[in-house]
């Protein structure tokens, strides 16, 4: 098991994990989130290939209605 | 487009090279419900429509999302920096915004004073030069001082978006005079956002020349938000043509619209 902060919450996940499985699991569609990895973008292509370790600061974020 | 009138030397609005059917930008936020929204910004004939960029509520899973209501092949998505109140902060925000992949286009907003929501000139001028060597379109959300205004245009401005009066206060334009100035000495196109009540208000502000106008309150806390939207699609038509029409001069006494000839004796 590997604990990440993800959007501020302390999250479990099965260890190794990508940054895709992290939003599978979450059941998010990776096409409608920008991922933020420890303060930098990854970019959808890398999600698969960007590992995931303990401790890790994630924040998902999209587009919500604004001004 | 409903107007059947043709405008005088009407061009359609441009900002950095990109033309635009609509100088009506209307934003997302504060909908009673998210039916409302999609009618009223359907009825404001807006192409450009203004979104936050925010936490996914990992309990809600999509569903608060967006894009899942609103067609962004309709629409040309503008991101926003609201809620930031630093210029690292809105630079962190406009890069997670970009990275959605629609455009690289930014309403950049930099807030200096929660009572109030006037901006951080400081802290804007520094994030609009940043974002602007990092190639985006920065479209800066101002105050009306004219000053700040031609500072943004160096910094490398695509637009300069002074309020009317504050963000969500419904009360007008409260400085037409300064908002004419930063109009007349900007070369980028003026947009003026944040403070329109109602649609005499839109009216007043396209009068006094500037290229457009950005809502959202106006239009999403009317009791008919569709109504409301379309009223403001006139309203933002009718100053604009009111604008290149020409106005008659203002005069402190009255004269005639009838003939003072041919009077009976």
């Amino acid at each position: 098991m590997l604990r990440v902060q993800i959007n501020g919450e302390s999250r479990e996940f099965d260890a190794p994990a990508s940054l895709l499985d992290l939003l599978r699991s979450l059941d998010l569609d990776p096409r409608m989130v920008v991922v933020e990895h420890n303060r930098a973008i990854v970019r959808r292509p890398e999600l698969a290939s960007t590992p995931v370790h303990e401790g890790d600061r994630i924040e998902l974020v999209h587009f919500v209605g604004g001004g | 487009m409903t107007t059947t009138v043709s405008a005088p030397a009407e061009v359609p609005l441009t900002i950095a090279g990109r033309p635009f059917r609509s100088r009506l930008m209307v934003g997302t936020g504060k909908y009673r419900t998210t039916d409302d929204m999609v009618r009223a910004i359907e009825a404001s004939g807006a192409e450009i429509v203004t979104v936050a960029v925010r936490r996914v509520d990992l309990n809600r899973k999509n569903a608060e999302g967006i894009l899942h209501h609103l067609d962004a092949g309709q629409y040309f998505l503008l991101a926003n920096t609201a809620g930031c109140y630093s210029a690292a902060e809105a630079i962190r925000y406009a890069r997670l915004a970009r990275e959605a992949g629609f455009n690289d286009f930014l309403k950049l907003e930099v807030i200096g004073d929660r009572e109030t929501l006037l901006p951080d000139v400081a802290g804007l001028l520094e994030a609009a030069a940043t974002l602007t060597k990092d190639g985006f379109r920065v479209m800066a959300y101002t105050n009306d001082d004219l000053v700040t205004a031609l500072r943004l245009e160096e910094a490398g401005c695509v637009a300069v978006m002074p309020l009317a009066s504050p963000i969500g206060s419904g009360l007008g334009l409260v400085n037409p005079y300064g908002i004419r100035t930063i109009k007349r000495r900007l070369s980028v196109p003026v947009i003026v956002d944040a403070g329109v009540g109602t649609a005499s208000d839109a009216c007043v502000t396209m009068e006094q020349g500037v290229d457009g106008i950005l809502m959202n309150t106006a239009i999403a806390e009317a009791t008919d938000p569709v109504a409301m939207a379309t009223a403001m699609r006139h309203a933002v038509e009718a100053g604009r043509l009111a604008f290149l029409a020409g106005r008659m001069p203002r005069r402190e006494v009255a004269a005639p619209s009838s003939p003072t000839q041919g009077l009976l004796g």
